[in-house]
């Protein structure tokens, strides 16, 4: 399976033509063998598509960040990503990527929990995972807008803490526009997405297991450091890697949250793109470059920490 | 026990608490375009903006052109992993988690350098903009219809037609299609609550789209805004919530996956 994989994604746009194996000539295959081989072709529409329109691209990005001006061979962009400014940029989006990571894995997880082992009222539970399809859709500009309204300078919260109870939030040195309120505001996606990804795995800690070791007269304590966490703690990792990816990568809501005027790796590539700063395309190609690359190790981890959780949650 | 259940309710109350407190103060915010009383002129001035209505029906046009050409290609496909080639099964899954490993921002840069010089110059036809939205759909609308083929039994369905005569024409249209009704209108919600408020493409493509549209608002209004977000925010509820209500009898699995950062 992972070489077949393997060889899908080195020669994609080949994906759907027949193995090595099924190229001998048509005189020594056996028929089924060339059925399948012509199956494979089925796909072709497909593949070719994804090869056209995301595969090419991206290894066009690779590509770019490897060459001058000129097309010529060059170390010179990746050398570039070292510079103080590039690399606090790159510091600042695994800041907040990591942090709000946390915070929503942390209380995904909490409120997961509680709504499908805790003890709550079955009606909860699908109520919070209909409203948390709702509320992981819910990022980009709107949700930017959401929190201008409730945190921003004349935002709702503001107001009524400076009303009530006489605290000027952005004196304490509060601003939505940096590192905390990016962090409140992704947060507010991380926390669903959590609750989608972790229910499953949840689902699958069987209720024997704790009626098991409390039979055998284990504590609490001790479920949870022998049987619970070992079994949750994969699944819990592979999500919080996920939701690491999801905010390293996403661009619209601190666009909109910061009109672009914040250090982001997305943020800093848009402006490439569109040409708004000093404009260097190749230095662009390698920020994205960069940047796919901790996407890859990320969804590399994550499909490895999922192979592992998958003996328990079926 | 007891203070498990305490401890659960906590963690629900914060949860709620920190979904929808925004939510109400958005809400709250809107009503205030007029000074001193609470109205709906901010959602009036919205709808009266010609260029409101114009950059929506653009996006709501690249939304259905995206769920007819992602349907057309992914529907076909799938079936035909399962039917034929379930070897591919693997090999397409490493494609569902490739739009994660290529985020919007970077598909939109790679399509830009790719498409923007002969013989391939398609930067400026709204045709690449569809096709960048196909790849970012492509998870979702594949993952709920494989969800669906999963739940039905394709390959005794598709003998039981064919050994009555039904011919490949007739197996996809009166057959699997009907079949598949709850997963092809979640796959359909799904990518039209993603497509018509999406900002990276249509901003770095510079398209008169509603994403970048709400965007500048943003820049330029304080109220309207807030309105939109409102706005977008039912839209988004009204499509999930039609999904749920399609997949409730089925898997809940299938649609629930969100789509997380944009």
């Amino acid at each position: 399976m992972t070489a077949q994989a393997e060889r899908a994604n080195s020669t994609p746009g080949r994906a759907g033509a027949p193995g090595p194996g099924d190229l001998a000539p048509p005189s020594q295959m056996s028929p089924r063998r060339k059925k399948a081989g012509l199956a494979w072709l089925g796909l072709l529409p497909f593949f070719g598509f994804a090869f056209l329109f995301m595969l090419l691209p991206a290894s066009s990005i690779v590509i770019g960040s490897f060459q001058t001006e000129s097309g010529a061979f060059t170390f010179d962009n990746l050398i570039h990503l070292l510079k103080p400014s590039i690399l606090d940029s790159y510091l600042v989006t695994i800041k907040v990527s990591a942090t709000t990571a946390v915070l929503g894995g942390v209380l995904g997880f909490l409120i997961a929990y509680a709504i499908s082992l805790g003890g709550l009222p079955k009606g909860l539970r699908s109520f919070m995972s209909t409203f948390s399809g709702v509320a992981s859709n819910f990022a980009g500009v709107p949700l930017a807008f959401a929190f201008i309204a409730t945190l921003g300078r004349v935002g709702l919260i503001t107001v009524l803490l400076r009303t009530f109870l006489g605290i000027e939030l952005y004196d304490t040195g509060f601003n939505l526009y940096s590192f905390w309120g990016l962090t409140l505001t992704y947060t507010y996606f991380q926390i669903p997405l959590m609750i989608l990804i972790i229910l499953p795995a949840l689902d699958g800690m069987k209720k024997e297991w704790r009626e098991a070791s409390e039979n055998l007269g284990a504590t609490s304590f001790q479920y949870w450091t022998r049987v619970g966490i070992p079994v949750l703690l994969p699944s819990f990792l592979a999500a919080f890697i996920l939701l690491f990816g999801n905010a390293f990568g996403a661009y619209a809501t601190a666009y909109a949250l910061t009109g672009g005027l914040i250090n982001l790796v997305p943020i800093l590539i848009g402006a490439q793109v569109k040409g708004n700063v000093l404009h260097d395309p190749n230095l662009g190609y390698a920020l994205a470059f960069g940047m796919v690359l901790v996407m890859t190790a990320s969804i590399l981890a994550y499909s490895w920490l999922q192979k592992i959780s998958s003996r328990w949650v079926k | 026990m007891k203070q498990r259940k305490g401890l659960s309710w906590l963690w629900f109350a914060l949860g709620m608490v920190y979904f929808f407190l925004p939510l109400a103060a958005t809400f709250l915010f809107s009503l205030r375009g007029k000074r001193d009383v609470l109205s709906f002129v901010a959602y009036k001035n919205v709808f009266v903006d010609p260029i409101f209505l114009r950059t929506f029906s653009f996006s709501l046009e690249m939304a259905i052109l995206t769920v007819v050409a992602g349907l057309a290609l992914i529907v076909p496909t799938a079936i035909w992993i399962h039917l034929k080639v379930p070897k591919a099964k693997p090999v397409i899954e490493i494609f569902t988690l490739l739009p994660f490993v290529i985020p919007p921002i970077i598909l939109a840069f790679g399509l830009i350098r790719t498409y923007s010089r002969p013989p391939l110059a398609l930067v400026s036809s709204p045709a690449l903009l569809v096709a960048g939205y196909v790849i970012v759909a492509f998870p979702y609308i594949y993952r709920s219809v494989d969800a669906g083929l999963r739940a039905m039994d394709l390959r005794g369905l598709s003998e039981a037609a064919q050994s009555l005569g039904a011919g490949w024409i007739h197996l996809l249209f009166l057959v699997v299609l009907p079949n598949l009704r709850a997963a092809l209108l979640s796959a359909t919600f799904l990518t039209l609550a993603i497509v018509i408020g999406e900002l990276t493409l249509a901003n770095l493509l510079a398209w008169p789209a509603f994403g970048p549209y709400m965007a500048l608002m943003g820049r330029n209004r304080a109220y309207e805004p807030a309105a939109l977000a409102v706005m977008s925010f039912g839209l988004t509820w009204g499509a999930i919530g039609l999904i749920q209500a399609l997949t409730r009898s089925g898997r809940d699995k299938s649609a629930g996956l969100g789509t997380g950062a944009r």
